[in-house]
C-alpha cells in the first residue's frame, strides 16, 4: 500500500507519463502541487510571466513533440489567463493538459477569494474537462486526461483541482498504468475500395491535405499517395511542411492568401481527396462555390467533420495514416500527364508573385533571407497578422511539425511563447519566432522567461508600425476610413529586448544586412531582429469576404 | 476577422425528433450536453433525466426540433467523453406522451 498526499499523486501521476518539463505561475490554490514538485527530480518547471505564455509554451512543446503537454495555473485570475491558450489548443487540436488549482471543496460557489467557475467556463474550448473533489478520483482522472488529450482527434482537457484535496491524502495498492491513446477506429473496407475508385477514375484530382495529416504522422504517406497517383497536393495553413514546397506535386497553401494557381486548379478538380481538413471558411472561400465540380473524399478521424461543411461522395471515418496505408496499394499508379501539364501552365500563367524577395530588408525579402541562412531542422513559428500570411506563402517549409502558427483561433501572442516552449522540447533546433509588432506586444513579457531560460530563439519582428491586417482591411474593405490600427508613437523595441537581456540586431541600420542576419542567427541563445516594413504592403493574392476562392484580388 | 458567410440557419423544414442518450452520471454532465445544443441554437423543446438502477449512469431523453444538422450534431454529442450512446426516435415515441399530463 502506497500513503500519499493527491498533489504528490499528480506529480507521481505526470513523472509516469515521462512529462519532463511543466510551464506555470504558482499562486495560493496551487502551492500544495508546487510544493509536491519541488520534490521531482525528473520534472523541470519553467516559470512564465503570464500564465497565457504557460499555456502558449505547453503548446510549442506539444506541436514539436505531437506528444501531450502540462501547464500549470493557480485559481481565479490565474485560470482565466490560460483560457486564450485552451481555446487555441482546441481549435487547432493540440494535445494539451491543463492542472488548475481551486478553492477547497467547501468553497466552491460561495465567490471565495480567488474562486472562478473554470471547469464551467472551458466545457466548451476542452476536448474534455474534470473538476476533481477527492484524492482519490486523480488515480483514474490523470490518466483519463492524457489518454482523452491524445487520442483520436487531439486537444486540450483541463483538470481543477480543489486546494484542500491536493493535500488530502489516499491510500492505494499500485499507481495506475501510464495512459496511452485509444485503438484506432476500424478500417472501412468499403468506402475506401470505393474511394481507391473515385481516384483511379478521376481525370483531375486534387489532394488537399490539412492538420489532422500532421496529428497523424501521415505526411510522408500522403505524399507516397501523391506520388503514386500524380496527384497536385495543396496545404492548408495547418498543414504546411506535410509536403516540401518544392516538391514538384505542390500546389502550396489553399485559400485567401493561396497562389491564383492553386485556387484555379481546385477549382478544375473533378475529384478532391481531403486528407485531415475541415473546410474551414478560411481555406475554401465561399462554400457553395469551392470546387463546384469535384466529387469529394473526405477522411478524417473525427466524424462529426464528416459532412459537416462539404457532403461527401465518399466518408471515411478513420485515422488518416492507418487509412492511406490501406488506400496506397489499392490505387493505380498514374501519370496524368494531361492533368499535371494543365496545372503547370496555370502555374506560369498565375504564379505567386513575391514582390522583393531580393532585398532582406523587405518583407518576402527578409523572410527569403532567414530561411537562406537556416536548414530544414529549424522550427519556423509565426504570430498572427500580416506577416504570418508572408510567412505561410514565402518560406520553404518542408518538414512536419517545422511549422507553428495559429491557425484556428488565430490569437496574436501566440509566437513568442510557442517558440519557447518548442525550444524547451527541442533544445538542438534554432527556433525562429516571426511576428509583428501588435502581436509582440501581446506576450512580450516572456522575453524574461527567454532570457532565464536561454533557448536558441530567434525572434524576428517584422515591425510596421500598425496592426497590419485591419489596417489592410480597412483600406480595402471599409473605404480607407482607417482606425485604431496604426501606431502613433514608435516603441524601442531593441532596447526592451536589451533591458530583458536578449542579444539584438536592428537590420535598420544594418550596412551588411544579410550577413549580420546569417550571424546572429547562427550564434547560441536567444536574439530580437528588428526590422522596419513598409506599411503599406498589404498580403497578396486576396479572397475579398464573402467571396469565392476564383475571385481574388491583386495588389 | 473578417466577416464570414455562411448560409443562414433554417428556419422551416423543422422536424420533431426524440433522442436517447446514455451518459455517466456526474455532475457537469447536463453542461456539456445543453451547451452543444445551446451553441448551435438548437431548440431543445423537452428534457427529461433520471439515473440508470446501477447509479452510475444516467439516461437522457431529449426533443428537438432537427433541421439537416441533426446527424452532425448527434455526432457532436457522440464525441463528449460522457456520452455513451445516441440513440433517434420519432417524435411519438412514448416516453414524452405519457408526461404530458403534468404539463396541463
Ligand atoms: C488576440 C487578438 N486580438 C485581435 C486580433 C485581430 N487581429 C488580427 S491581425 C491583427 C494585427 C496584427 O498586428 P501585427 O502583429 O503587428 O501584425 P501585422 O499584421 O502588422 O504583420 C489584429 C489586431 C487577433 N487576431 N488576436
Ligand atoms: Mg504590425
Amino acid at each position: 500500500m502506497m500513503t500519499m498526499t493527491g498533489a504528490e499523486l499528480i506529480v507521481r501521476l505526470l513523472e509516469q507519463q515521462e512529462i519532463e518539463t511543466i510551464v506555470g505561475i504558482p499562486g495560493g490554490a496551487i502551492l500544495p502541487l508546487y510544493d509536491a514538485l519541488s520534490q521531482s527530480k525528473r520534472i523541470r518547471h519553467v516559470l512564465a510571466r503570464h500564465e497565457q505564455g504557460a499555456g502558449f509554451m505547453a503548446q510549442g512543446m506539444a506541436r514539436v513533440t505531437g506528444k501531450p503537454a502540462v501547464c500549470f495555473a493557480s485559481s481565479g485570475p490565474g485560470a482565466t489567463n490560460l483560457v486564450t491558450a485552451i481555446a487555441d489548443a482546441r481549435l487547432d487540436s493540440i494535445p494539451l493538459v491543463a492542472i488548475t488549482g481551486q478553492v477547497p471543496l467547501a468553497m466552491i460557489g460561495t465567490d471565495a477569494f480567488q474562486e472562478v467557475d473554470i471547469y464551467g467556463m472551458t466545457i466548451p474550448i476542452t476536448k474534455h474537462n474534470f473538476l476533481v473533489r477527492s484524492a482519490a478520483e486523480l488515480l483514474e482522472v490523470i490518466p483519463q486526461a492524457f489518454r482523452i488529450a491524445m487520442s483520436g482527434r487531439p486537444g486540450p482537457v483541463l483538470v481543477d483541482v480543489p486546494k484542500d484535496v491536493q493535500n488530502q491524502l489516499v491510500t492505494f495498492e499500485r499507481l495506475p498504468a501510464p495512459a496511452v491513446p485509444d485503438p484506432l477506429p476500424p478500417l472501412d473496407e468499403t468506402a475506401i475500395a470505393a474511394a481507391a475508385r473515385l481516384i483511379d477514375e478521376a481525370e483531375r484530382p486534387v489532394l488537399y491535405l490539412g492538420g489532422g495529416v500532421i496529428h497523424a504522422d501521415a505526411a510522408p504517406l500522403a505524399v507516397t499517395l501523391a506520388e503514386q497517383t500524380a496527384m497536385p497536393t495543396t496545404m492548408t495553413l495547418m498543414a504546411l511542411g506535410a509536403m516540401p514546397v518544392d516538391h514538384p506535386l505542390s500546389l502550396g497553401m489553399l485559400g485567401m492568401h493561396g497562389a491564383r494557381y492553386t485556387n484555379f486548379a481546385l477549382q478544375e478538380s473533378d475529384l478532391l481527396v481531403c486528407v485531415g481538413a475541415r473546410f474551414d471558411d478560411r481555406a475554401i472561400g465561399k462554400a457553395s462555390q469551392f470546387c463546384p465540380e469535384a466529387k469529394v473524399i473526405h477522411i478524417d478521424i473525427d466524424r462529426a467533420e464528416l459532412g459537416k461543411i462539404r457532403r461527401p461522395d465518399v466518408a471515411i471515418h478513420g485515422d488518416v495514416k492507418a487509412v492511406l496505408q490501406a488506400l496506397l496499394p489499392r490505387v493505380r499508379a498514374q501519370l496524368r500527364k494531361r492533368w499535371l501539364s494543365h496545372v503547370a501552365s496555370l502555374k506560369s500563367r498565375f504564379p505567386l508573385v513575391l514582390e522583393g524577395r531580393d532585398d532582406p530588408r523587405s518583407h518576402y525579402g527578409l523572410i527569403q533571407a532567414v530561411a537562406k541562412a537556416l536548414d530544414d531542422d529549424a522550427v519556423v513559428v509565426t504570430d498572427v497578422g500580416q506577416h504570418q500570411m508572408w510567412v505561410a506563402q514565402a518560406y520553404p517549409l518542408r518538414r512536419p511539425r517545422q511549422w507553428l502558427t495559429s491557425g484556428g483561433l488565430g490569437t496574436m501572442g501566440f509566437g513568442l511563447p510557442a517558440a519557447i516552449g518548442a525550444s524547451l522540447a527541442e533544445p538542438q533546433r534554432t527556433v525562429v519566432c516571426f511576428t509583428g509588432d501588435g502581436s509582440l506586444k501581446m506576450n512580450i513579457q516572456e522575453m524574461a522567461t527567454l532570457a532565464e531560460e536561454g533557448g536558441k530563439v530567434k525572434i524576428v519582428l517584422m515591425n510596421n508600425q500598425s496592426l497590419g491586417l485591419v489596417y489592410q482591411q480597412q483600406n480595402l474593405f471599409y473605404g480607407k476610413r482607417v482606425i485604431a490600427s496604426n501606431y502613433r508613437r514608435p516603441t524601442d523595441f531593441v532596447k526592451i529586448a536589451e533591458g530583458f537581456g536578449l542579444e539584438t540586431l536592428d537590420l535598420d541600420h544594418s550596412e551588411h544586412p544579410e550577413a549580420d542576419l546569417a550571424a546572429i542567427l547562427r550564434r547560441p541563445g536567444p536574439a530580437l531582429i528588428h526590422c522596419s516594413i513598409d506599411r503599406e504592403r498589404f498580403v497578396y493574392p486576396m479572397v475579398p469576404p464573402g467571396a469565392a476562392n476564383t475571385e481574388m484580388i491583386e495588389g | 476577422m473578417i466577416e464570414q458567410v455562411a448560409e443562414p440557419l433554417p428556419t422551416s423544414g423543422f422536424e420533431k425528433v426524440v433522442l436517447e442518450l446514455e451518459v455517466n452520471n456526474h455532475p457537469g454532465v447536463m453542461s456539456h450536453i445543453c451547451g452543444l445544443f445551446a451553441r448551435r441554437a438548437f431548440n431543445v423543446e423537452g428534457i427529461l433525466c433520471m439515473p440508470l438502477p446501477d447509479g452510475q449512469r444516467s439516461r437522457i431523453w431529449l426533443t428537438v426540433f432537427a433541421d439537416q444538422r441533426l446527424e452532425q450534431l448527434i455526432h457532436q454529442l457522440e464525441r463528449l467523453v460522457d456520452v455513451l450512446e445516441v440513440r433517434r426516435h420519432g417524435a411519438d415515441h412514448e416516453v414524452f406522451v405519457q408526461l404530458e399530463r403534468f404539463f396541463q
